[in-house]
């Protein structure tokens, strides 16, 4: 097993593109969540009623396709160059190259997830005060040292590493990396799409609740938690079941099909 | 991958040689294209299951929905001119037959709102009134929802306005009515023809504007009405607080003609039809009427009664979309994958000319796609709807022939934009991946949550590529209804064509990128 990690870790760090993903995951995420915060502003306590946690990450939607990439191309690089061939010859035990695989994706992901995490907080910090979110007006200043948003951030840095190991899994069963990448994003967006034109409020709390994202997302949630269709963790929870699912199936069609 | 291709048809010193002038041309190497392109089985699938998704999401969607659940009314009644309109108020009226006209002295307009503020200052007041609060002479087909009428009404925030048949709004004098500053108000009905006229002393009458009403009948209802949509803006604030009430005073009633009756009737007019409570009343102390009314004489707008946008029936074209930019992402990066490009440019060493057919080829097939799929889903879906009593707001035949064919093209365009990023990246995944977080995700963000301030929502969707969607839009904007104009009920910040050009925009950007990196690159 650490033969077959060394080797995927030796792989991942020598395509000449992963460095410059993880610095995507990093930059998309900040850029979109700095960005959003700039956007936002209150001018009195009664005018505005805004989760600052949740906001200040918001680049986590666009640095999770990032992410993806990084864990489709994991799979789908060596399908496209027929490298796979060499690598099952060298590591035959299929569900091993899957954890070995599985463990150097999340790995680099866990890292750039909290790069990512930390500067879209710092940002939030940074520029919220600015615009009106003071504690005069009942916004304390974003902190760690808060137990909500310490959840919403080691939460929001486990929510990526559970889309890479749900993008690794898709990417072991359909072998080919745009599809994957496809498969994966149509996943996680659609659902949110599909809520908003459910006809009734019953049908659309429950696609919440089922959706990758939209359960995965209410990690980052700090205020009215009693009226979020699914609790935080329960909500990554949800995720952490698909992704357990992909790889399942992932594993499943490597062991039985011929690479 | 190496510099020149091994099979190339000209001597190696040359690295770009000059096209055979042979037969074909361009056409040869689009029938090329096109045969790489209906060979690779996977793509041929994708293509195919694009518009199926489409059709099945749009109906699954469509049987969801029912007319007492969702944000969306019944039904609303439908105007003169084809639109869906809110038609209720209170109405003081009587038959007034063949020509005539009518005219009043208006000494105030005050308002209630909602239960929030009876609790207020003695409950009448200037604070209740909504802007486009209103109160006037009405005169009507008929107290039928949705019949044809002309009005000269005060209003709370924008003077005395002529309106007719909901949409017709023109201006008159400016100003609040009050018992300082009172307002003189005149229709005059000939034949089908309705005037309107306005004074600020009784005495200089200018004429305010001018209704042809055809189909018209010969003895209309004619009298005072009042009105007030409710306070806020949003579905949300219009179910909490309720609705609200306007209160205006006439004097000076002069009536013109035939008035048959003789006697005032109150009728608190499309109580039925409405989603909200209409409220109202009127009582007569020697010359003096009050007049109480809740409501609007208006075109219903989204987010308050204007019905489902016609865009949720085409919400799985999605699903489509991000299938046909996965086939337009490979038909591109496969050859990369492959190293078929070697081939591909040695055959055809004029490099735009690949690239124009690969777009060409891919957009007609999934301009084609897109087309089928959007047409089919709006056909089923509304047929759904309509089954299941839910009411879909109305849109001309054009409109709908917009939004279909305007689908098919923002897919086939996408997927052009995914060949080109395709052609710049190389990669397959990366192109798919900057597609749909260039079109999918800002509408996401922008339209389907509620996550982000308005102001960030329409700028998305002002510069995004996903300013495309703008296309599947049908609903209008009137100045004279108050409303959160929001992309979340159908408002895009851009008009159609707008928008769809945007993304136009972004696509041949990238063609031209990717001609340019073509030709400079090593394949």
């Amino acid at each position: 097993m650490s033969a077959a990690l060394h080797a995927e870790w030796t792989k991942l760090r020598t395509l000449p593109g992963t460095g410059w993903l993880l610095l995507g995951v990093v930059a998309a995420t900040v850029i979109i969540s700095a960005t959003v915060s700039a956007s936002m502003g209150c001018s009195s306590a009664a005018a505005c009623h805004a989760d600052v946690t949740k906001l200040s990450l918001t680049g986590t939607y666009l640095g999770q396709a990032v992410v993806a990439i990084v864990a489709v191309l994991a799979v789908g690089g060596e399908y496209a160059t027929g490298m796979i061939r060499t690598t099952l010859a060298a590591t035959p035990r299929r569900t091993t190259l899957l954890a070995a695989k599985a463990g150097v994706v999340t790995a680099v992901t866990l890292v750039a997830g909290t790069l990512a995490v930390l500067g879209s907080l710092l940002a939030g910090r940074l520029i919220l005060p600015g615009h009106g979110y003071t504690p005069a007006n009942g916004y304390p200043v974003l902190s760690l040292a808060n137990g909500t948003v310490l959840r919403a951030g080691a939460g929001t840095v486990l929510y990526l590493a559970l889309i890479a190991l749900l993008s690794l899994g898709i990417a072991a069963v359909v072998r080919d990396a745009a599809v994957a990448i496809g498969a994966v994003l149509g996943l996680l967006y659609l659902f949110p799409i599909l809520t908003q034109v459910a006809g009734s409020p019953g049908v659309a709390r429950h696609l919440q609740q089922i959706g990758p994202m939209t359960a995965g997302l209410e990690i980052q949630a700090s205020t009215g938690l009693r009226s979020l269709p699914i609790g935080p963790w329960a909500g990554l929870g949800v995720l952490a079941a698909w992704a357990a699912a992909a790889l399942l199936a992932g594993a499943l069609v490597l062991r039985l099909r011929d690479a | 991958m190496p510099g020149a291709p091994a099979a190339a048809p000209r001597p190696r010193s040359s690295p770009r040689p000059r096209p055979r002038r042979g037969r074909g041309g361009f056409g040869r190497v689009l029938r090329a294209e096109w045969t790489k392109f209906r060979t690779v089985r996977g793509w041929v699938i994708g293509v195919i299951v694009a518009p199926l998704v489409t059709v099945g999401l749009g109906y699954l969607i469509s049987s969801g929905i029912t007319c007492s659940q969702g944000p969306h009314p019944c039904s609303a009644p439908v105007g003169p001119g084809g639109e869906s309109v809110t038609d209720s108020f209170y109405f003081v009226h009587q038959a007034l037959r063949g020509n005539g006209s009518i005219t009043v002295r208006v000494t105030s307009l005050t308002g209630t709102a909602g239960p929030a503020s009876s609790g207020g200052a003695g409950g009448q007041g200037t604070a209740g009134l909504q802007p486009w609060s209103k109160a006037g002479i009405l005169i009507k087909a008929g107290t039928t929802p949705g019949s044809a009428y002309a009005a000269m009404l005060v209003t709370a925030g924008h003077g005395v306005r002529m309106q007719y048949d909901f949409t017709g709004d023109t201006a008159g004098l400016p100003g609040a009515a009050s018992p300082a500053s009172p307002r003189w108000l005149r229709l005059t009905r000939s034949g089908g023809t309705v005037t309107g006229y306005d004074s600020a002393d009784g005495s200089h009458w200018v004429r305010a504007g001018t209704a042809r009403l055809p189909g018209l009948p010969a003895t209309v209802q004619a009298g005072l009405f009042a009105a007030s949509p409710p306070p806020g803006q949003g579905p949300t604030a219009v179910h909490a607080a309720g609705p609200a009430e306007a209160t205006a005073t006439f004097d000076h009633i002069g009536l013109r003609g035939t008035w048959p009756a003789a006697v005032w009737t109150g009728t608190t007019a499309g109580a039925d039809s409405g989603a909200r409570q209409a409220t109202g009343g009127f009582h007569r102390t020697g010359g003096t009427v009050t007049v109480s009314g809740s409501g609007d004489i208006a075109p219903a707008v989204g987010g308050l009664d204007g019905g489902m946008p016609l865009a949720e029936t085409l919400t799985g074209a999605f699903a489509g979309l991000i299938a046909l930019a996965v086939v337009a992402a490979m038909f591109v990066g496969a050859e990369y994958q492959r190293g078929l490009i070697a081939v591909t440019l040695a055959a055809s060493p004029r490099r735009g000319q690949v690239l124009a057919a690969k777009a060409i080829v891919i957009g007609a097939v999934t301009f084609a796609a897109g087309l089928a799929g959007a047409a089919v889903a709006v056909l089923v879906g509304k047929r759904v709807l309509h089954a299941h009593g839910a009411f879909v707001a109305p849109a001309s035949m054009l409109t709908q022939v917009r939004v279909v064919a305007g689908t098919a093209a923002l897919l086939a365009v996408t997927a052009v934009l995914a060949l080109a990023l395709g052609s710049v990246l190389r990669r397959g995944a990366d192109a798919v991946t900057a597609v749909i977080a260039g079109i999918v995700l800002p509408y996401l963000l922008a339209v389907a949550t509620p996550l982000l301030p308005a102001a960030a929502s329409d700028w998305l969707l002002r510069v995004t590529p996903a300013a495309a969607f703008a296309v599947q839009g049908t609903s209008v904007r009137y100045p004279q209804v108050s409303n959160a104009y929001l992309p979340f009920f159908g408002y895009y910040p851009l008009p159609p064509w707008t928008g769809f050009a945007v993304l136009c925009g972004y696509t041949a950007l990238a063609l031209a990128l990717a001609a340019v990196l073509l030709r400079r690159r090593d394949a």
